[in-house]
């Protein structure tokens, strides 16, 4: 089976063959380190989902979301609505549900969006996302303002039911299982993100990036398959919005607020938006970066603009680009 | 009836801040093609350069410093504006447009906690400057004078733009620059150069709005966001790249804005991104734009 | 029935009469050359036909079809399908991967996410049959983007005829390419078209390609038809001549070294 994918990434041997090394040591990960640095892997692994998602739109498809805390946000509240009206404790329960309501909104969202490109769109997605932060905001007798809303682990179950967390070590429990419970959904989706964008589909997104022009000319649809993408890409981060909730604790408007949408383009820009194992590295990165930032500056958000500032200027590629790109200068000595 | 009165100077007060946002925006994007994410926070910035320095300098000082120290915003935005093109913008004009829109959002997020830094959390207002000039009478409430300079300036500086780049020869070199820069540059412009000038005086606009709004609008953070997107409801409604579009623009977003904060207060930010939203459903150029 | 008809097509930009009362028709088969000095509106009439640019009056048949007021896809869905100028490729794919994404389009199968790309064997085995036919195969995983010019028109060329067109435009398909490499592409154009059956209109600027492969020559001259005919007739046409060459005479067309 020869590979006729692009020259910018690594070819798709060369993954597997590094991917299943690192899948074997995440599994085995919890066994040798504490709670703490298991809970933390859970959270770049949930961002990971995020970049995923994201990066479906920008790498691929060649449009740039400010706006994508919207549909994390509106995950995660999902799930927290699901507890506080519903009583609703199963995980798998926050997942469908979670995933209906962020498609309905990112179907409505993209809709409107696609119809623009570029600055338009990326203001469009932008204004969107504020919308429903001041909703959030607002209506605080429903959404809990920014107080929040709570998704206590103590009630929550996993596998419908089989696993729950009451009782002794409840919390260490609940660390370990949960990391694998996101662990193999984030394998899931980085398979089926791997499938897309090796599809048909993933091939004519990249032609409506690289030539929008020509691109209509083979007679694809461009608004259509920007709406697709927008979907696909706003379920994804969705997810990895309910996934992260259970994590947290709890969630507030700030999930929603425009910073947040910086977050997911600084770590996708950060691993490399041109290849697809940019995103992945890129969350996991950026989740210990940040929280080595903020524990040495309150003014961290700064510290991410300059950090951004230098990608742009000097490592465009991102890290699995640069990367890529020496590789292959080595393997050619 | 009076309220109504209020309210239409209120609505025409405020289309005149936007106007300076939105003009500075159109005119950078009409000369150069660059959509400027922290212009937002480039007018926040004035704001809080304005408020800080008339706070320090001007306590307890005539009035007539604290007019003078007023533009000290603008200046200020204005020359970052110009240390700003030639370091960060000028590296990515061959290069695809997402790296721009990623460097100016980059920007974005140092200026926003930069003014964090500088001026810390709590909101600085300009008051002195708008207790100065007093009110007047309207009907049978008081407005106060500021506002009215205010729309003055905001009609001073439309009338100077417009005359600037109709009437002066800098004007056709910058129209030149951006019909076709390739063009220009043959005959000898000194592209570069009108580049960092475009920006600069794009900046100065921004600048100037949040100078000219905080006596009237204490400065807080997040206002920059906030101003960002409106003036991008501002330029599509108007047209990027377009003057009388900018004017057109600001005025109806401006009423629009009045009327939603005048019945839907609740919401009255949402309604403001909703409006974005809609309007760049229906007509994505403009009214006088060029795409 | 004509496969395509234009009838009193117009297209204005301001004052300029780009396209100017423009009936013509195209029969099923044919290779018909457009000519004409630059600025005619032979490149504005085709992007009418294709719909990149839209009509300001004036009807379009296809297949007895009025397909005026359609969309660019589909138009292409229709069966029209054209190449460019200035060459517009997927710079970033390889070879075969543009060419594989014209025929998953033409199958209806880029709307789907679920299946790999390079595991659809017949794309694979027809794509790897266009790039035969256009002798493109020795760049099949060359990224577009480093390719010689010459490589790029015929891959621009190729990519249109993956759609398996009822109609075929080519726009200027040798411009830009060093005369030795011009006979190579036209003849692998011509063999192609004429091979398939598939009605060819080209704009072309080099008379000899035109009168050795075309069926009709249309002359176009300040957006409208001057004049149309066979090779032999547009040769002794003195009119045609003046207009493109500035002489007439019964050597006017011949080369001169």
């Amino acid at each position: 089976m020869k590979n006729n994918a692009s020259r910018t990434g690594p070819s798709t041997l060369l993954i597997l063959a590094c991917a299943i090394p690192i899948v074997i040591v995440l599994v085995a990960l919890p066994k040798f380190v504490d709670t703490y640095q298991t809970q933390l892997l859970t959270y770049g692994l949930v961002y990971a989902i995020a970049g995923l998602g994201f990066n479906l739109l920008l790498g691929y498809t060649g449009l740039l979301s400010f706006g994508h805390s919207a549909y994390f946000g509106l995950g995660a509240y999902s799930a927290a609505f699901m507890v506080r009206y519903f009583g609703v404790g199963s995980m798998e329960i926050y997942i469908l549900g979670g995933l209906l309501i962020t498609g309905l909104v990112t179907a409505a969202f993209g809709y409107v969006s696609v119809r623009h490109t570029r600055i338009f769109f990326g203001i469009l997605t932008l204004a969107l996302s504020q919308v429903l932060w001041t909703l959030a905001y607002k209506f605080f007798w429903v959404t809990g303002g920014t107080d929040g809303l709570r998704v206590p682990f103590a009630n929550l179950t996993l596998l419908g039911g089989l696993i729950d967390f009451k009782g002794r070590d409840a919390y260490q429990a609940f660390t370990q299982n949960y990391y694998y419970y996101v662990l193999f959904l984030f394998c899931i989706c980085t398979i089926l993100m791997w499938v897309i964008v090796h599809s048909p589909f993933g091939k004519a997104l990249q032609a409506i990036r690289d030539n929008e022009t020509r691109a209509q000319f083979l007679g694809i649809r461009i608004r259509r398959y920007r709406w697709f993408a927008f979907q696909l890409s706003g379920s994804f981060t969705g997810l990895a919005g309910i996934l992260w909730v259970p994590l947290n604790g709890l969630v507030t408007p700030d999930i929603l607020y425009w910073p947040f949408s910086g977050e997911i383009v600084f770590m996708t820009v950060l691993g490399g938006f041109r290849t697809f194992t940019g995103p992945i590295v890129g969350a996991v990165v950026f989740n210990y970066l940040k929280i080595y930032a903020v524990a040495s500056t309150a003014y961290w958000q700064m510290l991410l603009g300059v950090v951004l500032v230098a990608l742009v200027l000097a490592l465009p590629t991102g890290i699995v680009g640069t990367l890529s790109r020496l590789f292959g200068k080595f393997r050619k000595r | 009836m009076d309220i109504l009165i209020i309210q239409i100077l209120n609505s025409i007060f405020y289309a005149c801040i936007l106007f300076l946002i939105a003009s500075g925006l159109s005119l950078i994007y009409g000369v150069m093609r660059i959509v400027n994410l922290a212009h937002g926070s480039l007018y926040a910035l004035g704001a809080y350069v304005t408020a800080w320095t008339i706070g320090t300098f001007a306590a307890g000082a005539p009035i007539w410093v604290l007019f003078l120290l007023l533009p000290a915003g603008a200046v200020v935005v204005a020359a970052v504006g110009a240390l700003i093109e030639p370091t960060l913008l000028r590296p990515l004009y061959n290069r695809p447009e997402e790296y721009q829109l990623l460097i100016t959002f980059a920007l974005l997020l140092i200026l926003e906690d930069m003014m964090h830094f500088l001026f810390g959390g709590v909101p600085l207002s300009a008051d002195a400057v708008i207790d100065s000039m007093g009110t007047m009478p309207i009907m049978n409430l008081r407005y106060p004078v500021y506002n009215l300079l205010v729309i003055a300036i905001g009609v001073a500086a439309a009338v100077f733009l417009w005359a600037f780049i109709y009437r002066t020869k800098f004007g056709v070199i910058l129209r030149a620059t951006s019909q076709n820069m390739r063009m220009a540059s043959a005959l000898g412009v000194n592209v570069k150069w009108v580049y960092v000038q475009a920006f600069a005086l794009g900046c100065f606009m921004a600048g100037l709005g949040g100078a000219v709004v905080v006596p009237a609008q204490a400065a807080v953070l997040g206002m920059g966001v906030e101003a960002l997107i409106l003036a991008f409801v501002v330029v599509v409604i108007g047209g990027l790249g377009s003057l009388e579009g900018a004017l057109i623009g600001a005025l109806i977003v401006s009423f629009v804005r009045t009327a939603g904060i005048q019945f839907f207060p609740e919401i009255e930010l949402a309604v403001l991104y909703l409006i974005a939203a809609i309007v760049l459903l229906v007509r994505p150029t403009g009214l006088f734009g060029r795409a | 029935m004509n496969l395509l008809e234009t009838i009193n097509l117009k297209k204005y930009f301001g004052e300029t009469h780009a396209v100017d009362d423009v009936s013509l028709s195209i029969a099923e088969r044919e290779f018909v050359s457009l000519v004409g000095p630059n600025g005619a509106g032979k490149t504005t009439l085709v992007n009418v036909i294709s719909a990149l640019v839209s009509s300001d009056s004036g009807k379009i048949l296809f297949k007895g079809d009025d397909i005026t007021h359609t969309s660019v896809t589909e138009r292409v869905e229709a069966g029209i399908a054209r190449s460019f100028q200035i060459v517009n490729l997927f710079d970033d794919l390889t070879t075969f991967d543009n060419v594989t994404l014209a025929i998953f389009s033409r199958q209806g199968k880029t709307g789907n996410p679920a299946t790999l790309a390079h595991l659809d064997h017949e794309v694979s085995a027809e794509a790897d049959a266009v790039l035969g036919q256009f002798n493109l195969t020795s760049k099949r995983n060359e990224r577009v983007r480093d390719l010689a010019q010459g490589e790029r028109k015929l891959l621009d060329v190729a990519l249109a005829y993956a759609l398996k067109p009822k109609l075929l435009f080519l726009d200027e398909p040798t411009s830009g390419v060093s005369t030795r490499d011009k006979g190579q592409i036209m003849d692998t154009i011509a063999s192609v078209v004429r091979g398939e059956g598939i009605t060819a209109v080209i704009i072309e600027h080099d008379m000899d390609v035109v009168f050795k492969y075309s069926d009709r020559i249309v002359v176009m001259q300040q957006g409208a038809i001057l004049a149309q005919g066979t090779p032999d007739a547009i040769r002794n046409n003195d009119q045609v001549a003046m207009i493109l060459l500035g002489t007439s005479g019964p050597d006017a067309f011949t080369r001169k070294d």
